[in-house]
């Protein structure tokens, strides 16, 4: 007789509801809604519900409820035209504290909600969106930390009287030449106190004598890992003011950051924000020398020659007033004459800085340079090389009429999306190092829902086929196996929701495989049972023998398979992982519903009887 | 209904010299044409950009690449994608000041020759160390999942078992990516991943066909190692077709329904499909036969009682 003990059957059918249960928020669509959050000190709080509830009441715009949810507060709508409009009105409602975005707002139910129970989300390939690969440019990183010792030995060897001839910093270390052999002892000595995360050395065949400083390899990956992490900050701050719903930011790898923006449409506006290394710098203009002579090539060792936008010389102060990073804050706005202007508030120690210089300028001419760099792709001895090119450009030269400090204007800007631009950039920090997008993908609307319905289609008529072709084959039998595998589907919904994993059209691929390869341990048990019904055993022992039998050769079929799908889910970056989480996923129930599932019900139609005729 | 309602007998081993043979020449002929034509691969692996645009009315094939050669994109491939009304565009590596902007720059130059609004469908780019990253990542892969398999298969089974397993595999994957690079489809990212599903597939269809084979020496107490091997092809034959068969029918489904972007994936796993069920019966078996395997080898190697048994059979 064949039968399994009722703890059995109630943990399958514990599974199947369980299952059941968590894979059926994805049977309920999404609402389209706008999302509020706080981008600074804001809250968001019912003050604030009650007045974007009021505004869009005003402008008559339907909605279908306001919620708090946690952080957020979401307004739903019924349709993508609504919802378009309403975030046109909430955006002029809420101050520039806010982040208004799209999003789709799942329909669970609570009583799920409350469970844990939610839907599994969509690839960008699915629901439209772009995704970045962005490489952090380490080179510079370091560059920029050698920079800063080389500042920092400037001011240590002037304070302790040590006399140094010049400091140069090259792509991975810091040279500094010594009047004297003395000097540099000393200096070596002092420094090799200070600095325990520079590596230090003699440079012997130099007509100077000179120490040579190098980061230690602890200290490099310091510097690198700061680079990378100070980026995704900076990342996820521009991504808040470009306003989108559940961005994600990632490192991958050593230097690698992943971004990834559903439902943006707009990648060219996308791009320039999230790649850009635009920053300010605040000069006084050099007005005891004559720009001509320093054209000529003649530059004052205290001044450096500039070009403004228009191609004017102008020659600049070295010493920089203020640079961008005492920003806290940056609006565009227009001027008196209309023009497009940034305002700009800086932080205490950058107003007190700042008051200081323009007090002591009165009357003498001050340049704001803008300074953006820009990477190309040269091919040098037949590869492919990125080269950077710092491009400052002075934007406005003005005279100081006054002494400024915590806030004030600044003009020269061609056009009003630049001044936003750059308002933004200001306001979301400069980037620690510069990066660079190596790898993009943006998937439209119509081409992510095209995905869905070609996808979800294609894997019901597969099912479809394939349940045809077992009820035919294996009769009741083949019924059965095909419950397992519906519920085997269903499972593997469950999972992903469960988990939260992100289905990628390369997922569903994977779930078609995963349906015809489950089929197969069926098959597999289902020919013994026809084997062992050939040479004359009894149906029950045949039912017995062949789950018995078959079981070993499905294990081992079934771990190999998983050996391929976890390397390839250990080597692969999006689409690759994506097909190997469901292959994986689906792997495992898979031997769960074939076995054990078509075993119990199996056992319910034929167990209990003495000499049952098999259909099969 | 059932396939093979009688018990077969077909003498599979008796032609496996035939086989051998078959299977030799079409691997040197993909091996040919991997050599002297190479892969059309993808942006995934070469780098560049690629855009796939839609027009509202028919597109104008010429018409966009005279466009295109005027904005100075003159190595711009187009060519229309599942519709008339679809187009791709493909760029490759180019010397310019930012290489992530060319895919707005492209199709901000089509909407501006075109009158009605275009629907940009997606837009890739990869820049040119990613694409050679996955090269070597995709290569990696492959053997790391093949010395994977080895391990296990010589644990579960023997040695000859693995090397078969292992010679079934190349077999398959070689002769997929021959078809791919004889009619120069293209190969991308789904496609090496539909490479290593066919990893998966074959060896799971190999491996049922092992078990039998260990199964029946175990069992049989006389007959050749070659009528052993043919009876246990024999037993799981009809397994072996019903399975090919419905993954063949899910694959096809995808295939026919998948739509376009998925059309390289599906004919990969196709072919793989096929292949991997005629190498499992012709190469994995052949291979361990040659190999010289025989039962003693199939012993388990400690007795109940914990003794050992040496190499011949004798107890130490």
């Amino acid at each position: 007789m064949n039968h399994y003990p009722a703890w059995k059957n109630v943990l399958i059918l514990a599974i199947v509801l369980i299952g059941g249960l968590f894979a059926m928020p994805n049977l309920y669509d999404d609402d389209f809604a706008v999302q509020v959050s706080a981008s600074r000190q804001a809250k968001v709080d019912l003050t604030l519900m009650a007045e974007i509830e009021s505004a869009l009441k005003s402008k008559s715009i339907e909605y279908k409820r306001a919620e708090l949810d946690g952080e957020r507060l979401l307004v739903r709508f019924a349709d993508a035209a609504t919802q378009l409009k309403a975030k046109d009105v909430i955006n002029n409602t809420v101050k520039s504290d806010y982040i208004v975005a799209l999003n789709l707002a799942t329909t669970t139910p609570e009583w799920l909600a409350g469970i844990g129970a939610e839907p599994m989300n969509l690839g960008l390939d699915l629901r439209g969106g772009v995704h970045f690969l962005m490489e952090v440019d380490m080179d510079a990183a370091v560059k920029q930390a050698l920079n800063s010792y080389a500042s920092e030995f400037r001011t240590l060897l002037r304070d302790e009287k040590i006399r140094y001839k010049k400091i140069q910093v090259e792509a991975k270390k810091v040279i500094v030449g010594f009047r004297s052999i003395e000097h540099r002892d000393q200096a070596q000595e002092k420094m090799d106190r200070e600095y325990n995360q520079l590596d230090i050395a003699v440079l012997e065949e130099s007509a100077t004598p000179s120490l040579v400083f190098s980061l230690t390899e602890v200290a490099l990956r310091e510097t690198r890992d700061t680079a990378l992490q100070q980026n995704i900050i900076t990342l996820r701050n521009r991504i808040n003011e470009l306003g989108v719903a559940e961005p994600t930011v990632q490192q991958q790898g050593e230097n690698r950051i992943v971004v990834q923006l559903p439902g943006v449409q707009d990648t060219a506006q996308a791009k320039k924000i999230l790649g850009a290394t635009a920053t300010l710098e605040f000069r006084l203009v050099d007005f005891e020398h004559d720009v001509q002579d320093a054209l000529n090539g003649r530059v004052p060792a205290n001044s450096k020659l500039y070009h403004h936008r228009d191609g004017r010389p102008f020659l600049l102060s070295k010493r920089v007033m203020l640079t961008g990073e005492h920003i806290i804050n940056a609006a565009s706005t227009l001027d008196q004459n209309g023009s497009p202007s940034v305002s700009i508030t800086l932080d205490g120690k950058g107003a007190r800085a700042f008051s200081n210089v323009t007090r002591d300028n009165i009357g003498n001419p001050m340049a704001v340079v803008f300074i953006e760099s820009k990477a190309e792709t040269r091919e040098i001895d037949g590869e492919m090389v990125k080269v950077r090119r710092q491009m400052p450009e002075v934007i406005n030269v003005a005279t100081i009429r006054d002494q400024l400090s915590k806030k004030f204007q600044i003009t020269g800007l061609d056009s009003t999306s630049e001044a936003r631009d750059l308002a933004l950039l200001l306001r979301a920090g400069a980037l620690a190092a510069p990066i660079d997008i190596v790898e993009e993908r943006t998937v439209g609307p119509s081409l992510g829902q095209d995905n869905i319905d070609q996808g979800f289609n294609s894997v019901i008529i597969g099912f479809v086929f394939v349940l045809i072709f077992m009820v035919i084959w294996y009769r009741v039998f083949g019924a059965v196996a095909n419950l397992a595998l519906a519920f085997n589907l269903v499972l593997i919904i469950a999972l992903l929701s469960m988990l939260q994993a992100t289905l990628t059209l390369p997922g569903i691929a994977g779930i078609v495989l995963t349906v015809g390869m489950a089929v197969d341990a069926n098959v597999l048990i289902f020919e013994r049972i026809r084997e062992e019904l050939r040479i004359g055993n009894s149906p029950q022992a045949s039912i017995h023998a062949g789950y018995a039998k078959a079981f070993s050769t499905i294990a081992d079929a079934n771990v190999t398979t998983m050996i391929a799908a976890i390397v390839l889910f250990g080597f692969g970056t999006g689409a690759i992982k994506g097909f190997a989480v469901t292959l994986i996923f689906g792997i495992a129930t898979s031997m769960f519903t074939a076995i054990m599932g078509t075993r119990a019900v199996i056992n319910l139609i034929y167990g209990k009887k003495n000499k049952p005729k098999l259909s099969i | 209904m059932q396939f093979l309602n009688e018990k077969t007998n077909f003498n599979f081993m008796g032609k496996r010299k035939l086989a051998a043979l078959f299977s030799a020449i079409l691997l040197l002929a993909s091996i040919g044409s991997i050599i002297v034509n190479g892969f059309n691969f993808g942006i995934d692996f070469t780098g560049g950009t690629m855009i796939e645009v839609a027009y509202q009315e028919e597109a104008e094939l010429d018409k966009i690449r005279a466009t295109l050669e005027m904005g100075g994109f003159t190595d711009a491939i187009v060519q229309n994608f599942g519709s008339i009304h679809d187009v791709l565009i493909r760029l490759p590596v180019i010397e310019s000041e930012n290489m992530a902007e060319l895919s707005n720059q492209v199709i901000d130059l089509l909407q501006s020759e075109n009158a009605t609004p275009l629907d940009v469908r997606r837009a890739e780019f990869v820049g040119p160390q990613v694409g050679e990253e996955l090269t070597e990542q995709g290569g990696l892969a492959m053997l790391y999942a093949l010395i994977g398999i080895l391990i296990y298969v010589s644990l579960r089974f023997e040695y000859r078992f693995a090397i078969g397993s292992v010679a079934a595999l190349v077999h398959d994957v070689l002769l997929t990516l021959g078809v791919f690079s004889f009619f120069q489809l293209q190969f991308d990212l789904t496609v090496l991943a539909a490479i290593l599903a066919i990893i998966g597939y074959s060896l799971n269809d190999t491996i049922v066909v092992f078990d039998r084979v260990r199964e029946t020496f175990l069992k049989m107490r006389k007959g050749s190692s070659e009528e052993i091997v043919n009876l246990a092809l024999n037993d799981t034959l009809s397994r072996t077709l019903m399975t090919s068969m419905t993954t063949l029918l899910v694959v096809i489904s995808l295939f026919i329904f998948g739509g376009e972007v998925i059309h390289a994936f599906s004919i990969a796993l196709i072919l793989g499909i096929i292949v991997g069920t005629y190498s499992s019966i012709y190469i994995a078996s052949n291979v361990v036969l040659s190999m010289g395997v025989s039962k003693a080898d199939l012993m388990p190697p400690v007795k109940e009682d914990g003794e050992e048994i040496g190499e011949d059979g004798s107890q130490v």
